[in-house]
């Protein structure tokens, strides 16, 4: 904090309050969620205690301490690593997927309002489909029970956000905006290249942030089913909550978490790094 | 009472044209207006009359569902009640938007942008986004991108609504500054009496809802305006002319002077 003269213009002033204001600012921003986590972190021993002193039950309910050594552990540390990663691959590869889709799709139904009356009842279907219910169809079509069911899995899940937000992105573009380019006798492709998509990027990232968060979670139920080849953390969860080895499986939540973390945190970057300038990204 | 110019041909001719909407509103009924070159004419109305309508059946933006509305040109200019910048554009982008759609080339748009900006006052701030301009240097990049197509018919549906009075002032005496240089003939639909009276060489008072021509005013003063006949008795005059023409034309609501 700046030193304070004993007496000070306004016009002196008004820097100063505002340098102290910025760094306030920033000493609110880093502490407060670590002092959530603290809190959490006390309350987690607190939980873990009273089962393993009250119940003798610990091993159900590890200590915070015993789930990070699982990260160093020579054993489980590498199968959690090797599952992160094939984890990360199908997250992208489905998320990915789910972009393309998700924008066409919402693309179209911002063509007509019949092709949006059409098409929609479908994206809603689609988010409320138990996958479950449709695990044999899905080995069936892909004929496999590995990388492309997950990925495919992951796809229905990110889905939904993608299309819903881009549709009203899409149709976000305000009537005046709309019929200037229509009294220039725009085409359909020139208003949604030059108009439409650009009003509709701040909904795209908005989709995007939330879609990749469901896409890390879409990976983890494919593994649940899909466990060919090269599973993730889902199979790794299951695998290590089978033999009770729950601090592996409580380590596995933390990765997926922070993987979870880390994309919200880099749409939410990429957001800022395209449309900042203009538009006030949270 | 009227400039007797010899006006050449007539760019917009509006002849009993009536529009009733799909839902059975009547907007407008009966309305027979023309704007010849060199003209620059005013519409005042109470809110809602349909003033919009007509300016929108101009633009081509509705069809009259009843006369005939003929516009004699392709040229045509349309400034809306919001600058309808696009906020991802900077201003020189905003103001080559509508050359750009017409597939003008880059060079030559850029050349026609910048002579439009440097005619509405706004050099030095091409690089700037909308979001950074006040609501009256927006306004002013809206009529620099419609000036753009150097258009001989000038639609404006209330642009200046939405601006503080000394902003609104000021944007006015440029308005009438470009339409002497430019001499494009303007339609303009406002709710303010004086500012109707101040820009036009004729203003059209309609009535309520809906809307039809109840009265037409030559204004006698040359062009461009002197900012002080304002406050001259003739203008006083027959701003309250007109204003008594927009009350009794108010249907139950007409006020004894």
């Amino acid at each position: 904090m700046t030193a304070r003269p004993a007496q000070e213009t306004l016009a002196e002033a008004a820097p100063r309050i505002a340098r102290d204001r910025v760094a306030r600012a920033r000493r609110l921003g880093w502490w407060q969620p670590i002092a959530v986590f603290v809190v959490l972190v006390g309350i987690a021993y607190a939980i873990s205690a009273y089962y393993d002193l009250g119940r003798g039950l610990g091993f159900l309910v590890p200590y915070p301490h015993l789930i990070l050594q699982q990260f160093w552990n020579p054993i489980y540390g590498p199968q959690l690593y090797l599952a992160l990663w094939n984890t990360v691959i199908v997250t992208v590869t489905g998320l990915a997927i789910a972009i393309v889709v998700g924008v066409v799709w919402a693309a179209l139904m911002a063509q007509a309002k019949w092709v949006e009356r059409s098409l929609y009842p479908y994206a809603v279907i689609l988010q409320c489909i138990p996958i479950l219910a449709i695990v044999p169809l899905i080995g069936v079509v892909f004929n496999e029970y590995g990388f492309w069911s997950r990925v495919f899995v992951t796809t229905m899940i990110a889905l939904f956000p993608m299309v819903s937000n881009t549709l009203f992105g899409l149709q976000s573009a305000d009537r005046g905006q709309r019929e200037l380019f229509r009294l220039q006798g725009a085409s359909r492709w020139t208003t949604l290249t030059k108009l439409q998509v650009p009003a509709a990027l701040p909904a795209i990232f908005v989709g995007l942030r939330t879609s990749a968060g469901l896409a890390v979670i879409g990976a983890i139920v494919g593994d649940q089913f899909f466990q060919r080849g090269t599973p993730g953390l889902g199979a790794v969860i299951q695998v290590f909550a089978s033999r009770t080895n729950e601090a592996g499986a409580f380590a596995a939540i933390i990765l997926s978490s922070l993987l979870g973390v880390l994309v919200f945190l880099l749409f939410g970057w990429l957001a800022r790094l395209a449309i900042g300038r203009w538009v006030d990204f949270g | 009472m009227s400039t007797a110019t010899a006006a050449p041909a007539t760019l917009l001719d509006f002849a009993d044209v009536g529009l009733v909407y799909p839902g059975g509103t009547r907007a407008v009924r009966g309305v027979s207006l023309t704007v010849d070159r060199g003209e620059f004419v005013s519409v005042v109305g109470p809110s809602g009359c349909g003033k919009s309508t007509l300016l929108r059946i101009a633009a081509g933006l509705e069809a009259a569902t009843d006369g005939s509305a003929s516009v004699a040109t392709g040229r045509i200019g349309y400034v809306f009640q919001d600058a309808t910048l696009l906020p991802w554009r900077t201003v020189g982008r905003n103001v080559e938007l509508l050359a750009e759609l017409h597939g003008v080339p880059k060079a030559e748009r850029a050349a026609r942008a910048q002579e439009a900006i440097d005619l509405v006052g706004l050099t030095g701030f091409e690089a700037q986004l909308p979001r950074q301009l006040s609501g009256g240097m927006r306004m002013r990049a809206s009529l620099a991108r419609s000036l753009v197509l150097e258009p001989e018919l000038f639609l404006f549906d209330e642009p200046f609504g939405a601006l503080d009075e000394i902003t609104r002032e000021r944007l006015g005496d440029e308005l009438i500054r470009l339409f002497t240089e430019k001499r494009f003939a303007g339609l303009f639909i406002t709710h303010s009496v004086s500012e109707a009276v101040y820009l036009s060489t004729r203003v059209v008072v309609m009535s309520g809802r809906p809307g039809t021509v109840v009265g037409t005013f030559d204004v006698p003063f040359p062009m461009p305006r002197d900012p002080d006949i304002r406050f001259t008795a003739a203008f006083a005059e027959l701003v309250g002319e007109v204003s008594h023409a927009l009350r009794t034309s108010h249907g139950g609501e007409a006020v004894a002077e």
